[in-house]
């Protein structure tokens, strides 16, 4: 049960404002889900950069010195990877001039205790509990420059208040769901999932959808695809808003009791659980504002 | 039969075989009001440890033990303060005659306590004779006025009931009559259907957001309950609080109804007494246990029952079955009539028919004109007021000047079950099955 | 063992003597809500005591506006409004310049709402009375348990609209979503367009003269120019009125 913001900036001169922009949003729903919150932000100069792959890990602690990081990252990827290591905020990114997979592993070796939030050479992702606008201050979202971004506020139902909890789930590389509902079936489709081979990080059903889809995607359905079929198979209430590299997508379930409201001009796509979010983008006012219809997936690319 | 040798099955028991057969003949599933029949742990498989040398007693009859509660002063102007912590649980005008409702509102009143309204609406007789009256807030909002919501003295945004968690309600067309009808906006005499999800809003967020609409419009004076059925209380009733509830009420798997389906009461939700010790656990984690009020209802019959529900950490019960029985439900001297019926004293469920003996579940005049809504108030205030002197009595013995002061600590269970679902030891020993090990 | 947050828990508190400035005719009043917080707009107008015109400027979405209206008032909302907008409204009028969010209007007893835009979902739901009119769209469950409210849409509505609608009057300009009227009691739906499908025990019935005098004059009272001949009339069938085992999957 959550407020979900997401912004898609079509027009590059937009870019810059991107993180301030999407602060605006989350700030009006917050009262949505005080418990926590996640961010995911694309092609952030500073967080990621062309040609290098990047690693989000939830925390600044993980038991080892950054320069001992660096040097088991150089002894597995070779110093031609030029591994970097940032902590911003709560989260620390690693990142390196090597395909994810690659990184992910070694991340994973370097540091086992880790929880990866976020893979890609697109994205990075950040969470934490406690108060929405606080976590975003602290990651120093406000100045953040990029193509997309996806903010999310969760009031937690049935897992734990934590912030490996807190969505998005970024399972796939550049690949990012947020959720407003709870599924019904999720008990049942992650032990499916396991049975396939794949490993979860939380007892939270939203990870459920997302390892799901990136399991659709890996067996070659397209985005939209990956949604219809996930709606075959997840039960329940759901507003889903999904990101990857280049494209977003929003489906809510067939029922449709969860909000939903998008606002589309030849500069951005916006989408929020509620209006207010909407209310301070720029040119709102001539927007294309509307809801998605129950069942149907729209997806729009950059 | 036995003593022709015949063996009855456990499986296929009597009431089974009927259940069979008389699916088998209608082809529609068997409603009925009542609760829950089946045998589930329960109060009566704890028992309390009265005071001795390690504790002393208070001295029965001289030595004070205050029975007052405050609900809803969490967010509200104008919270309830009830002089006995048992309270009426919200049925409906519809379910129960006219006489009924008022005879509830007199009994209430007469000890200091609140009454409820249920699905159907307000009606003026039980307004003008309930000092403390709470407006149910329903999916169907069947009778819903906003000059009602601002005469009410809380109001109960009802997400479930025990009886049917996650189902909505029903009334048969016996009961829908033109008044009834008039009230829910209803052709007369069709069968009812409610719904089972409120119409404008869905989860917790959105829960939010209807509180805070229904403060705007009583100006934030008027406590705001929050109701469920209890299926997954712990959960329920952290989302209630964030939701911005001033009280929540957790109705158990046994409390009553006035119609539905019999799988759906006998196999939906959990017990009052699992129920209360997650409820409280939710509480008390958020830091707000006795500051956002839990009241539990859902079997609660002597003032055992309500000083156990207080120990396990509730602050108000509420009663629904066992006031219809102090007003004259199930009473033997209607025993020919229950038999015309094809039921007797004391098996009476058929509140869905209409045909009530005793003229409660009923809305047929002549049915309905045996009770005197006076001598009905009068019964019900004599029984609230046994409860509330029993719990004194075992408050008392347990060193208590207040019903509040009760804990968990008092009690001690006498099955494995009901020390596993309260939490408390079992008997003569301190071993509680599954503490420790994570309770949820 | 799951730990949760501990919750904010504070009332708003009202300064009325500041935000809600009252123009120099007594009668005219504009609240803008960049500075006034929604309480003190519902106190002011539940302070009303009629006969007063309200502007309420920089709504931005927010929920719970003009709600529990008693006073014979006009409130014109300049831009979108959030959840439960004029909701149980008993008098007055309510204007919003802009799309309303989820439950405009719920349980709505007398008065009109008029929205320029688009309604988001259980529009005018459990409404007892009054007229509400949506120029633009209207979301899913329009209409949802109505108890005898007229609503008038000049867009399109979505899918579970009317679902058990009990009385009063949906007219639809445009087309109407799936599981139209799905076990309705005694409303009455006019549409002008499409149909997706008809929900269950709800039927297309003959329009005769006078349910042509009756949309006619509904069109008129939320001032549109559509012919009333060019709607379709649907309602209930009757046939769940009673639990009947031939019905059994419909419930």
């Amino acid at each position: 049960m959550c407020g979900i913001a997401a912004l898609q900036l079509r027009n590059p001169s937009l870019h810059p404002r991107m993180g301030s922009l999407l602060s605006s949003m989350l700030c009006q729903i917050v009262d949505r889900g005080p418990d926590s919150a996640g961010l995911a932000v694309y092609d952030t100069p500073g967080l990621v950069s062309d040609g290098t792959s990047t690693v989000s890990l939830l925390g600044k602690h993980h038991g080892m010195e950054i320069d001992g990081i660096l040097t088991s990252l150089n002894d597995m990827l070779s110093p031609d990877a030029r591994s970097t290591v940032k902590i911003i905020g709560d989260t620390t990114l690693i990142s390196a001039a090597v395909p994810t997979a690659l990184l992910v592993k070694a991340v994973g070796e370097t540091l086992p205790a880790s929880t990866i939030i976020g893979r890609g050479e697109h994205v990075a992702v950040m969470k934490g509990v406690g108060h929405p606008m606080d976590i975003a201050a602290h990651h120093g979202l406000e100045s953040m420059a990029g193509s997309q971004g996806l903010s999310h506020t969760r009031m937690a139902t049935e897992s734990a208040v934590t912030a490996s909890g807190s969505h998005p789930f970024s399972v796939a590389d550049d690949l990012c769901l947020v959720h407003n509902g709870s599924f019904s079936n999720h008990a049942t489709v992650r032990r499916n999932l396991e049975r396939e081979g794949v490993v979860f990080d939380s007892d939270n059903d939203t990870e459920v959808g997302a390892r799901y889809i990136a399991s659709r995607l890996q067996q070659g359905d397209t985005l939209e695809e990956a949604l219809i079929n996930l709606g075959k198979v997840l039960d329940g209430f759901y507003t889903l808003v999904v990101t990857t590299a280049d494209s977003m997508a929003v489906v809510r379930d067939p029922i449709a009791c969860k909000p939903a409201i998008l606002a589309e001009t030849e500069d951005y796509v916006a989408m929020a659980s509620e209006y207010r979010a909407l209310a301070a983008l720029p040119g709102i006012e001539r927007a294309r504002i509307f809801e998605p219809e129950p069942g149907k997936v729209y997806t729009w690319s950059l | 039969m036995a003593a022709l040798g015949l063996r009855e099955s456990a499986t296929f028991d009597r009431a089974t075989i009927a259940d069979i057969q008389r699916a088998a003949a209608t082809g529609v599933y068997d409603i009925r009001g009542w609760g829950a029949k089946r045998r589930v742990p329960h109060f009566d498989d704890l028992l309390f440890l009265g005071a001795s040398m390690s504790r002393y007693p208070l001295e029965g009859y001289r030595e004070k033990c205050d029975t007052d509660v405050v609900l809803g002063d969490r967010h509200a102007s104008k919270p309830l303060h009830l002089q006995i912590p048992v309270t009426i649980a919200g049925m409906s005008f519809g379910a129960l005659s006219a006489n009924a409702k008022e005879a509830l509102g007199r009994g209430a009143s007469e000890v200091g306590t609140s009454t409820t309204t249920g699905d159907g609406g307000m009606t003026p007789e039980e307004r003008g004779q309930s000092r403390h009256l709470v407006y149910q807030y329903l999916p169907s909002r069947y009778g819903m006025n906003p000059d009602d919501l601002r005469k009410a003295d809380a109001i109960e945004i009802v997400l479930g009931q025990g009886a049917k968690p996650g189902g909505g309600g029903m009334l048969l067309g016996q009961k829908i009559t033109e008044r009834v009808a008039g009230m829910r906006t209803l052709p007369v005499g069709i069968d009812q259907r409610s719904a089972s999800r409120h119409p404008d809003w869905t989860g917790p967020d959105d829960l939010e957001i209807k509180i805070g609409e229904l403060r705007e419009i009583t100006d934030w004076k008027t406590p705001i309950y929050v109701k469920i059925g209890a299926s997954r209380p712990y959960y329920d009733t952290a989302l209630a609080v964030k939701a911005g509830a001033d009280v929540v009420v957790v109705d158990g798997m046994q409390g009553g109804t006035a119609a539905t389906q019999q799988v759906f009461i006998e196999n939906v939700g959990i017990p009052t007494l699992a129920a209360i010790p997650q409820a409280v656990q939710a509480l008390q984690e958020l830091g707000v246990h006795r500051k956002v009020q839990l009241i539990v209802s859902g079997c609660i019959r002597t003032g055992a029952d309500v000083a156990k529900a207080m120990a396990l950490g509730a602050d108000a019960v509420a009663i629904g079955t066992a006031a219809l029985i102090a007003l004259g439900d199930n009473d033997p001297r209607y025993a020919a009539e229950y038999a015309a019926l094809g039921s007797a004293p004391g098996f009476y469920d058929d509140f869905q028919d209409g045909r009530d003996p005793a003229g409660i579940t009923t809305q047929d005049p002549e049915l309905a004109s045996r009770l005197d809504p006076i001598a009905g108030g009068r019964r019900l205030a004599n029984y609230l007021r046994v409860l509330t002197m029993e719990a004194q009595t075992i408050a008392r013995a347990c060193g208590k000047s207040h019903l509040h002061n009760l804990e968990p600590e008092d009690l001690v269970a006498l099955t494995i079950e009901a020390s596993a679902m309260a939490r408390v030891p079992l008997a003569g020993t301190s071993w509680i099955p599954g503490a420790g090990q994570g309770t949820l | 063992m799951v730990t949760l947050m501990a919750p904010d828990a504070t009332a708003p508190t009202s300064d009325s003597s500041t935000d809600v400035r009252p123009g120099s005719d007594a009668g005219d009043t504009t609240t803008d809500l960049d500075t006034a917080s929604v309480r003190d707009l519902n106190q002011a107008l539940h302070d009303s005591v009629g006969a007063a015109s309200w502007t309420v400027t920089k709504p931005g979405g927010k929920h719970s506006l003009a709600v529990g209206i008693t006073a014979d008032v006009d409130v014109t909302i300049e831009g979108h409004a959030g959840y439960y907008a004029a909701g149980m409204l008993q008098k007055g009028r309510v204007t919003i310049n802009g799309n309303a969010g989820v439950g405009l209007a719920e349980n709505i007893m007398s008065g009109t709402v008029h929205v320029r835009g688009d309604a988001s979902q259980s529009a005018a739901a459990t409404g007892h009375g009054g007229l509400v009119v949506i120029d633009g769209n209207a979301g899913a469950r329009c209409g949802i348990s109505m108890k005898g409210v007229d609503i008038v849409v000049g867009g399109n509505i979505g899918h579970m609209s009317a679902f058990m609608a009990q009385a009063g009057r949906l007219v639809v300009c445009g087309d109407a979503g799936d599981a139209l009227g799905d076990s309705i009691y005694e409303a009455r739906i006019y549409v002008r367009g499409s149909v997706a499908s008809l929900g269950a025990d709800c039927i297309e019935k003959p329009m005769r003269a006078e349910h042509l005098e009756e949309l006619g004059a509904l069109l008129a009272a939320a001032g549109r120019s559509e012919d009333p001949s060019d709607f379709r009339r649907y309602g209930s069938a009757r046939n769940l009125y009673h639990f009947h085992v031939d019905n059994s999957t419909a419930y």
